[in-house]
């Protein structure tokens, strides 16, 4: 069988950067082919030669595209081809319809007017071929994330798509979501369709995939066949970093001590939905040495209940107690809560972590600005002196702390998180899905770090929705459901199925 | 993972050209100041630069730069303020009203009028911080309403003339101490007391900075760059003592800018004001009263605009309806000309105050070329298009 595509020794040169060596990558018809590879390993770079954003004659090799050698310029020259992409960061206008999003850019018209009917027509059909029911007149800012990949997916089949490519398709989905995807991609391969899918959730690769192949340090190291006998997970990791992972998370000598935190009665309500009460009656606390996880689903409340506690930012009408060592203390702004000796890492850190355009030393000092100066006037030396101190301790990889923080990858913009928030010197931290888009070696380095905060006697909270690391990470896991903790297990006896059982039984 | 080096900022490129390549949108600024200053040198036969005229040059800017140095910590903020200009007529009015109607001496008047400029600042930054209505609407509002107080409290008519007191706020000089009156030995004394203070500052910090391993520009660019900086404000200094030695107003402004220059590079308080205009949601997580900051901001820009609006006055010696008018234009011109960001967070002090020399240069030199006031407007957009367009530029090329 003739190959859909082949792309021959890719090498891309960046100025003093070689991001892709001579990548050999062949496409079968009809295949699920998975792309895999730590952050910055050149998955994507190698998608944007294949897409034409990177222009024929900027990198070296061949392209052959059904049999024919491809020079694609532009977007549109790989489009008209039917090779499609669907970014991580989703290309759809919120405050405009499914329908109109569906053909932006290829808009049902005739001499310059747009066809209603037939754009309306043909939403209906490729909304019901990718198992869509939402009308095609609906906001696509009103529908979940979820649907919103489908209509990705719609509006790429709406293009003729031969080769869709999706970059993390499943990175902000929750279970189901994710599950229901995996099938509709299956489902596209019964009906000729062929797809890459670039991934972190090696549990779906392992689902989908016909075909793997590792990238790693711009090489493409091995590619592996999946319809013979199931890949192991090891195997993929091994190739991914370069080394056996045997210990995905790092060993810790479990030292746990007295209450350090505990959180009474809380209550919280949503912001603008006034009569929705989205945290109800939580109890928890947090020991001395001891990593306790959140597990629950996404939309559950976790980072709802972080928030609100974390100087109430998030909700309203917040009601509920919080002990630091048995005393009562004061949560009721960011100060006074960082004040009382608690930290949040949030979820998202480009949004609500990090000043991107600000260097290292300026991220790490700003939530403590206090340890740096005296009479409000601030010792920049020492500044960078602190910026250096965190660099060596978290191996932060950069060449300098003046370094702005937008030129790090994910893993070492989370360490400069963490470290601003060391600095504070907390005795409690809220990590909310600390590793989320991290790539596997950074992944066991900031387990690494959460280790070390406890050893030194602190408290973590860990909010995952990840099992697995909640799992390998937890002395104690509470699961939350629809705003309320509705159980908790200690690491020896939990399980992802006891997990989801808790879910499930409320 | 390895790929965090900027393509570019190779360490091993360490000359002078390099360092100035990558630094270019400093330096730029500074070098097309002078570029300007050099080309209206000769094409005005020389006039630019007459003690008479470098005299001018402070007393028709001062008031621009004032108003700038407040207009940077609300553009850093990420918000603009439409109102200064009239702000500064209004609060120009009162203290026309104060002074020639009411009596008051000046030294009442000044602090009266610097605290009514903070309540208006107050007024509209309660709506901006507090209630997050979007600063362009309020201070849009803003540029109505004071305009129109403007009219109703001068009722049409200009108020003046003002006491010798009052005017020496703008037109008056510092005294010779020293009695030989021309050259004015204190304006040498003076200049040359700040220049070798600056450059004194700049090796301390350059020293510290050594010890403690921070990257800093090539030695030579150090030094030739002083020199400049220095040279240049000795010869100012000289020049300005051939005519009637240091104008008061240049000294408000410099104690100004240095206060400024301070606060935004080396207090907490000012820290803070970048990090909200770079990431308001993050600074807020970070324990940041980013509303209270908001607020301090626009009261700040309130006492500076009414500031800035009694020089005005001063200088024209009477208060007109018409005060001001364009005066923001001017002044948000010279804060994006000096490299500040749209979008918050971005800016220097040294920045605005090339900024504004850059206008007030072009503005000067072309009125004594006799260009018209039409062909002026256009070559002033202009130059605010390129800059803003230069600055982009270096930023992709930047990645």
């Amino acid at each position: 069988m003739q190959p859909l595509l082949e792309m021959r020794s890719i090498t891309k040169t960046f100025p003093g950067v070689k991001a892709l060596d001579t990548v050999n990558l062949t496409v079968m018809p009809g295949e699920i082919h998975a792309l895999v590879g730590e952050n910055g390993a050149g998955k994507s770079t190698l998608m944007k030669v294949l897409s034409g954003v990177y222009p024929a004659g900027s990198y070296e090799g061949e392209i052959h595209y059904d049999g024919k050698i491809a020079e694609f310029r532009t977007i549109r020259d790989s489009e008209s081809v039917g090779i499609i992409i669907i970014h991580q960061e989703l290309a759809l206008v919120p405050l405009l319809s499914i329908a109109e999003n569906l053909f932006l850019g290829n808009e049902r018209a005739g001499k310059g007017v747009i066809d209603w009917h037939e754009t309306f027509a043909q939403t209906e059909k490729h909304l019901a071929r990718v198992g869509l029911a939402e009308p095609p007149s609906r906001l696509v800012g009103k529908i979940g994330v979820g649907k919103q990949q489908l209509v990705e997916i719609a509006k790429a089949l709406a293009k003729d798509v031969r080769l869709l490519i999706l970059d993390e398709p499943t990175a902000a989905l929750q279970e189901n979501d994710s599950q229901k995807l995996l099938d509709l991609l299956l489902e596209l391969k019964s009906h000729g369709v062929t797809s890459i899918i670039i991934s972190h959730k090696l549990n779906e690769v392992r689902r989908v995939a016909d075909r793997v192949t590792v990238i790693r340090d711009g090489t493409a190291v091995s590619t592996m066949d999946a319809r013979a006998e199931p890949i192991s997970e090891e195997r993929i990791i091994r190739d991914m970093v370069g080394r056996d992972m045997a210990h995905r998370y790092p060993e810790r000598e479990r030292k746990i001590g007295p209450v350090l935190m505990e959180v009474k009665g809380w209550n919280a309500w949503h912001p603008e939905q006034t009569e929705r009460q989205v945290i109800k009656d939580v109890n928890f606390n947090v020991r001395a040495g001891e990593i306790v996880g959140i597990a629950g689903l996404m939309g559950s409340g976790r980072t709802e209940l972080a928030m609100s506690i974390f100087g109430r930012s998030y909700g309203r009408n917040i009601s509920g107690s919080v002990m630091m060592n048995g005393k009562p203390v004061d949560v009721s702004s960011v100060k006074s809560a960082v004040g009382s000796g608690l930290a949040y890492v949030t979820e998202d850190r480009k949004e609500l972590g990090l000043i991107l355009e600000e260097p290292i030393s300026r991220n790490i000092s700003l939530a403590n600005l206090e340890g740096i100066s005296s009479g409000g006037v601030l010792n920049k030396a020492e500044e960078q002196q602190v910026a250096e101190r965190y660099r060596k301790a978290m191996r932060i990889r950069t060449p300098g702390v003046y370094q702005k923080v937008m030129n790090l990858s994910g893993g070492n913009q989370q360490k400069v998180v963490l470290s601003k928030w060391l600095f504070a010197d907390p005795q409690v931290l809220i990590l909310d899905e600390p590793t989320r888009g991290i790539d596997v070696g950074a992944k066991f380095e900031i387990y690494g770090i959460m280790n070390d905060l406890v050893a030194q006697g602190r408290g973590v909270v860990m909010i995952s929705s990840e099992m697995p690391e909640l799992l390998g990470m937890c002395d104690r896991i509470y699961v939350m459901n629809e705003g309320r903790l509705v159980g908790e297990l200690a690491a020896s006896e939990a399980s992802q199925e006891r997990i989801m059982a808790h879910i499930l039984r409320n | 993972m390895a790929n965090t080096t900027e393509p570019g900022t190779a360490p091993a490129r360490k000359g002078v050209l390099a360092y100035l390549g990558s630094h270019l949108r400093e330096y730029g600024m500074l070098l097309a100041l002078l570029a300007i200053m050099i080309f209206f040198q000769i094409v005005t036969s020389g006039t630019l630069l007459k003690p008479v005229n470098i005299t001018n040059l402070f007393l028709q800017n001062s008031y621009i730069i004032i108003m700038a140095l407040g207009m940077l910590l609300v553009i850093v903020a990420g918000h603009i303020d439409l109102s200064v200009g009239s702000v500064a007529a209004f609060v120009g009015a009162i203290s026309a009203v104060l002074t020639v109607n009411v009596g008051l001496p000046v030294f009442v008047v000044i602090p009266l009028c610097i605290v009514a400029g903070m309540l208006i600042g107050a007024a509209q930054g309660y709506w901006i911080a507090y209630w997050r209505i979007p600063s362009f609407i309020v201070t849009l509002a803003g540029m109505l309403v004071f305009r129109g107080l403007t009219l109703w409290l001068l009722g049409g008519q200009n108020i003046g003339p003002f006491p010798k007191s009052f005017q020496s706020l703008s037109t008056g000089f510092v005294p010779d101490i020293f009695g030989i009156d021309k050259p004015n030995l204190t304006a040498i004394v003076l200049v040359g007391a700040a220049a070798a203070a600056l450059v004194w500052l700049a090796v301390r910090a350059r020293q510290r900075n050594a010890a403690y391993g921070i990257q800093q520009e090539p030695g030579a660019m150090f030094w030739v760059r002083n020199a400049v900086i220095a040279g240049a404000l000795i010869f100012v200094g000289v020049q300005l003592a051939y005519f009637r030695g240091l104008p008061n107003v240049l000294i408000v402004m410099s104690v100004l800018i240095v206060a400024y220059a301070f606060f935004t590079e080396n207090t907490v308080m000012g820290r803070r004001i970048y990090a909200i205009g770079g990431n308001l949601k993050a600074s807020r997580l970070s324990g940041i009263n980013a509303d209270r900051l908001t607020f301090l901001t626009f009261v700040n820009m309130g006492a500076l605009a009414a500031l800035a609006g009694m020089i005005v006055t001063a200088r024209l010696n009477s208060a007109t309806p018409k005060a001001g008018v364009g005066f923001e234009l001017d002044v948000i011109a010279a804060v994006f000309i000096g490299g500040a960001s749209m979008s918050g967070g971005v800016g220097k002090i040294v920045g605005v105050v090339v900024g504004a020399f850059i206008m007030g240069v072009m503005n000067n030199g072309m009125s004594i070329m006799g260009i018209g006031i039409d062909y002026q407007q256009v070559i002033k957009g202009l130059v605010l298009l390129a800059a803003v367009i230069f600055d982009v530029y270096n930023k992709s090329k930047q990645g």
